[in-house]
């Protein structure tokens, strides 16, 4: 059953395949620069490379803004964003995975009532507006450097010609192990809550997780989709959309690249952080935006923009509004049938409980809670019951709902210092934090922020830090946490 | 690298072989006509003869790089481009192994008083021919280059035109046969003629180095 549910995201990763790969490849093998099996050889690969290496970092964006728990809700799910995809794509829209599998996510949370994540819904949104933006920049900038070398370093029409070729298939061997890392998440992120596979460890320094099995599955997928069903897509863009020389065509492909490296990698996450700059939110992004965008940057740098087409503009604009507000709609409704004709379970029921401890640490966080005394004592088994006697108490807002949520969610904890010591990984965890975990040895926690403030108590190891470096560890330290919470949940 | 760019290397070397055949047919012309106006026959024929297996190893090698163009699928998008120049620059070599030719078969009588005006009329052709290689060579390696070379063509072109009309109004004020005076006419008007294509071919060239600016 668990297979049969993971086919709507094998589906949805087949499509991403025969369409995105065009993105990377179209115009090197629509102009016969590339030959297409070597193109579709170098695209899959590198799929299957950054998706499994580097595609955790934009999955966890999209697992916070739903965490879609049950097998058969991530399936509905996955279905609703890829008939969105298939559909507007037969109308012919523009459109992308990344913004239809938002939507469908949304309409899951809609349908069962459980809170959006609000900051990464914006996180998520203002990166589709930057993603073509900043395409069209990377694309400006690279234009005017290629130009200005390519004017003063008299190469050889012939050698540039042979030199383009070897560009085209190491940019698109970058693009696609960016393509992976960064669109992995639209294919097989509703599914990793409710991932069927354990992790696996080879001879010590081989070491897969769950996860990353999840997405190599996905990523082959959308290998198969390169292999069957590219070749038509990439010569429709070769030919008709871009008319641009070889070396502006490379320059198109590597900023697209660029962009999807830079929304998806944890590895410039973290050196970014190092260099006290700003992180970039790790969120999945359209590489057909990102095309749009940089091919924009070229047409800006060529002509001043007077060839900008504000028709391509606008459609694309319209479509980060309508393509998720139509995948919600197909998502919720999806999920009512699944539900309730199918008899299938869409969302694991989790339990909210109101207590004493709950309502201080709500103090402590800042949420007012006067109105919340009147709940406590309760336990609620379904999450939209909780909804509305919170809604009915009190008037709070979706980002507060979310903290609340958060903070009353049961999951029972019991510490067990033999499983601590056999399953802790001594290369991730170190010492003092293994030893603060063992302490608890036999103690419960009903909720996930105890457990935290507990290993607080026992030990500076698990204390989230201050200044400079701080965000890499406190993020690795809620990576740790998450895998504790999993570990020990009774 | 030098694997991967060997057989471009191969290639790139026939291209300047073709090119070198077309700048020393250029300059075998002008020897040939200066040695008929001296009447050293047998000099002259020698250089018809070698403007002639010029012509054909330039065709012969002109086959060879416009198959290979398509056979390795190299250029895509400049290849139509090279093709028309390697066939209108061919064309100029044909013109010049041709009026050469005809300089032989029918032996044209060329007034002394117009030697030196015939000579001039041949120095400015084979100038905007020489002009033309030194272009085509740009277009490949530095396209920056290409518009002086291209402007050097049209300078010998409009000067060729001038001395051949020069030479017409002098035969046709003349003193002889008609017959004559268009015979000589026409010798002139093949002469030109050489720079009147390699002028085509630059027009040819102008267009692609502008598709060449990426």
């Amino acid at each position: 059953m668990i297979w049969f549910f993971l086919l709507s995201g094998l589906f949805l990763g087949w499509s991403l395949g025969a369409n995105d790969a065009a993105n990377i490849f179209g115009t090197a093998v629509g102009t016969k620069m590339v030959r297409f099996k070597t193109a579709a050889l170098v695209g899959s690969v590198f799929v299957i490379l950054g998706a499994v290496v580097d595609g955790a970092g934009a999955t966890h964006t999209l697992g916070k803004l739903g965490a879609v728990n049950a097998m058969a809700g991530s399936f509905t799910v996955a279905l609703a964003a890829g008939a969105t995809v298939a559909w507007m794509t037969k109308l012919k829209l523009p459109v992308s995975t990344s913004q239809s599998i938002v939507g469908a996510i949304i309409g899951w949370n809609l349908f069962t009532a459980s809170p959006t994540d609000l900051n990464s819904l914006t996180k998520i949104i203002s990166t589709w507006v930057v993603c073509p933006v900043l395409a069209a920049v990377f694309a400006i900038i690279l234009f005017k450097i290629a130009k200005f070398f390519l004017n003063r370093a008299r190469i050889h029409l012939l050698e540039l010609d042979a030199y383009t070729r070897l560009g085209l298939i190491l940019v698109g061997a970058f693009g696609a192990y960016s393509l992976g890392a960064n669109n992995i998440a639209n294919v097989m992120g509703v599914f990793v809550p409710a991932s069927p596979f354990k992790d696996v460890h080879l001879l010590n320094f081989f070491h897969l997780t769950g996860t990353q099995q999840l997405f190599f599955l996905g990523a082959l997928a959308i290998a198969v989709g390169i292999y069957t069903y590219s070749y038509r897509v990439m010569t429709t863009v070769g030919n008709e959309i871009f008319r641009l020389s070889p070396v502006a065509a490379l320059v198109v492909v590597l900023s697209e690249s660029l962009v999807l490296f830079i929304f998806a990698s944890e590895g410039l996450e973290k050196w970014l952080i190092f260099h006290g700059l700003p992180p970039v939110p790790l969120v999945p992004v359209s590489s057909s935006q990102a095309v749009v965008g940089a091919v924009i940057g070229i047409g800006i740098v060529k002509s001043g923009g007077k060839g900008i087409n504000f028709n391509v503009l606008w459609k694309i604009a319209s479509g980060w509004v309508t393509t998720p507000i139509a995948a919600a709609v197909l998502s919720f409704v999806g999920l009512f049938f699944v539900q309730n004709v199918f008899q299938q379970e869409v969302v694991k029921p989790v339990t909210y409980e109101i207590s004493r401890p709950v309502l201080v640490e709500m103090q402590n966080e800042g949420l007012p809670i006067q109105n919340l005394e009147k709940l406590n004592g309760r336990v609620f088994y379904r999450t939209a019951d909780f909804r509305r006697q919170l809604k009915s108490v009190e008037k709070s807002s979706e980002k507060q709902l979310y903290r609340i949520f958060n903070l009353a969610k049961v999951d029972t904890i019991r510490i067990d210092s033999v499983l601590a010591s056999r399953e802790m990984d001594p290369q991730w965890f170190n010492p003092e934090q293994i030893q603060a975990v063992k302490k608890l040895h036999g103690k419960i926690f009903l909720h996930h922020w105890q457990l935290a403030k507990a290993l607080v108590k026992e030990s500076d190891a698990w204390k989230p830090r201050t200044g400079k470096e701080a965000a890499i560890f406190n993020k690795d330290l809620k990576k740790k946490l998450s895998y504790l919470f999993q570990l020990f949940r009774k | 690298m030098q694997l991967l760019l060997k057989k471009t290397k191969e290639l790139e070397n026939q291209i300047e072989n073709y090119l070198d055949i077309v700048l020393q047919g250029g300059l075998c012309f002008k020897e040939g006509v200066k040695y008929y106006l001296r009447e050293q026959l047998d000099d002259f024929e020698k250089r018809l003869s070698d403007l002639d297996r010029m012509e054909s190893d330039g065709d012969e090698l002109r086959r060879t790089i416009e198959s290979s163009l398509y056979a390795q699928t190299l250029i895509p998008e400049s290849r139509g481009d090279v093709l028309g120049l390697l066939e209108s620059t061919d064309r100029v070599l044909n013109t010049m192994a041709e009026t050469l030719l005809q300089f032989s078969v029918e032996i044209p009588d060329i007034l002394p008083d117009l030697h030196q005006a015939y000579l001039d009329l041949t120095d400015a052709s084979i100038n905007a021919v020489e002009a033309l290689v030194q272009a085509i060579r740009a277009y490949f390696r530095d396209i920056t280059a290409v518009r002086d070379h291209i402007n050097k063509v049209q300078f010998h072109e409009n000067e060729s035109d001038k001395i051949s009309e020069k030479i017409k109004r002098q035969v046709f004020r003349s003193d002889i046969r008609l017959s004559h005076k268009i015979h000589m006419r026409y010798f002139a008007y093949h002469i030109e003629n050489i720079a009147d294509e390699a002028e085509d071919v630059c027009d040819r060239l102008a267009i692609a180095t502008i598709k060449r600016y990426i």
